[in-house]
């Protein structure tokens, strides 16, 4: 394998953009990654177009069509929640295995008002709808239900869930891609209606639409475009693994953990030379999970490590800097890349207000249930 | 063969993994099965293990109708149509297995379930479907 590095990123500010369609928002985003990294359409051998909703409908090929028809091949790529991180990966390996030099991953998604998640469509008669029924397949019940496994095991509550609101939401105040920048407090979060017992309002990720493109090359070439390549370092992607429950609760844990130490293998780190992380906090239940499944805590520690602010910008380990998914927004096939440009920027000195100091190794984790998981280790060089 | 296509409605399971004896005086009951080479067990009928990969025909069995509350949320927000709040649960079977459903006969209070509480199976008719089936759906309560 070769060393494969970031060169160039760029996205748009997540929101809701009724007027574009899926191909402008991506091509925007698309375009602002190749200026940053001082190339344009003919240098990009490959594209990896990760898109969830619109799977069946030549995303990739259409951004092309708005930005560039070079011919060059085209991967479109769904994958849940981790649709835009799977299409870097894709991006990753094209130029790792050295079938390509350089290639172009783009992440896009309009999701408008869409609603609450899962659950399934019954697919025929509604009579068999199971939702409300036999439980909820939706995501807020899913996750609380994940955050409620968490308190039977280690007392974890509400108040220390909400605390991760209250801090990604203050984190967003900094970022101007953030689709939400509000500022919560405690209160605020604890008293906000119920959505799924323990996630009120604001511990639950917005819909909405947004796009994110980063450029990758081999290491030897980076050097003729920039002076801060970033090196990725791992970038790994798992399924869920047999676990006793998984196939009626998914395991989001045991996947995180296979995926982390993959990932920290390959790399050859530890969680404790991380930096700075961007870690999948659709519902704020998730995020203290996450800490304990990364090992940036001992289990059992995530409720006590909310508690002491070790996860804010400024603090041991700061955790989604950009806001989250829970204030940045979470268009589902943008959010993999858009957490690797988050990266980037911080790696690069370049993350503005809410820059973490000398940041040299950072992390980005996505989840997608059903169930994917995937890391990118990315390193200042 | 005309004949087996203009069978009168009768009664169906909303999942497949919920048996419906043919006797109406039986009660209806979830069904799995359980690998004979490592004894993971499933919910309804598989191809294979998806533990060890074993392709041995599995043994089918009849799981209990008593189980104990794993996880719960109370739902406060569904889907159009869904009345809410509602606790959805995870409960754990004695024979390994974990079911997906609605704790229903208490309040949906977080204060009022405790994890680990035993768990009820009761089954009712709850729709009718497109055919003039009635739709039998399974639920827990506390025991």
């Amino acid at each position: 394998m070769r060393d494969v590095a970031i060169i160039g990123v760029g996205m748009i500010k997540f929101g809701r953009y009724p007027e574009k369609t899926v191909p402008e928002l991506a091509g925007q985003a698309a375009l602002l990654a190749l200026k940053d990294a001082g190339m344009d359409m003919k240098d990009i051998e490959l594209m990896a177009s990760g898109n969830l909703y619109q799977s069946n409908a030549m995303v990739g090929q259409r951004i092309m069509q708005t930005i560039g028809q070079t011919g060059i091949p085209v991967i479109n790529v769904a994958n849940a929640c981790a649709t835009g991180s799977t299409a870097f990966r894709e991006a990753y390996y094209a130029v790792a295995s050295g079938a390509y030099d350089t290639a172009l991953a783009i992440g896009s998604e309009q999701m408008g008002k869409m609603g609450l998640l899962g659950g399934g469509a019954a697919g025929g008669d509604p009579a068999y709808s199971t939702e409300g029924v036999l439980g909820s397949g939706l995501m807020p019940a899913v996750f609380g239900m994940a955050g409620v496994e968490h308190m039977r095991k280690y007392g974890t509550t509400q108040e220390q869930f909400a605390k991760v609101s209250v801090k990604n939401h203050k984190h967003s105040l900094h970022n101007p891609y953030s689709q939400y920048q509000t500022e919560v407090g405690l209160e605020d979060v604890l008293n906000a209606r119920v959505v799924s017992w323990p996630n009120t309002l604001y511990m639950c990720c917005p819909t909405g639409d947004g796009a994110a493109a980063a450029v990758l090359c081999t290491m030897e070439k980076a050097r003729q475009y920039t002076t801060k390549p970033i090196r990725v370092a791992a970038s790994v992607l798992t399924s869920d693994p047999w676990t006793q429950r998984d196939l009626t609760m998914p395991d989001i844990n045991t996947l995180t953990r296979h995926a982390a130490k993959e990932a920290y293998e390959k790399a050859g780190i530890g969680p404790e030379d991380l930096d700075l992380i961007e870690l999948h906090d659709c519902f704020a239940t998730a995020e203290l999970l996450h800490y304990e499944n990364l090992g940036i805590c001992a289990e059992g520690e995530a409720g006590r490590m909310i508690d002491e602010g070790a996860t804010y910008v400024g603090g041991k380990i700061p955790v989604n800097a950009s806001g989250g998914l829970l204030s940045k927004g979470h268009p589902l096939g943008a959010t993999g890349v858009a957490n690797v440009c988050e990266i980037v920027w911080h790696l690069r000195g370049e993350a503005g207000n809410r820059q973490v100091e000398g940041a040299k190794v950072g992390l980005a984790h996505v989840i997608g249930l059903g169930s994917a998981c995937t890391l990118q280790v990315l390193e200042k060089v | 063969m005309a004949e087996a296509s203009a069978a009168a409605p009768g009664r169906k399971p909303i999942v497949p993994f919920l048996t419906i004896p043919e006797d109406p005086a039986e009660k209806p009951y979830l069904s799995g099965s359980r690998c004979k080479r490592c004894g993971a067990t499933y919910l309804g009928t598989r191809m294979a293990c998806s533990k060890c990969f074993s392709t041995e025909a599995m043994e089918s069995v009849r799981l209990s109708d008593r189980g104990e509350l794993h996880v719960f949320s109370i739902v406060h927000q569904s889907a159009p149509g869904v009345p809410t709040p509602y606790v959805a649960a995870i409960v754990d079977l004695p024979e390994g297995v974990s079911v997906r459903c609605n704790i229903n006969g208490v309040e949906p209070d977080p204060a009022k379930l405790k994890f680990g509480m035993p768990v009820q199976m009761v089954t009712e008719t709850i729709r009718t479907d497109r055919e003039g089936n009635d739709v039998v759906a399974f639920s827990f309560k506390p025991a």
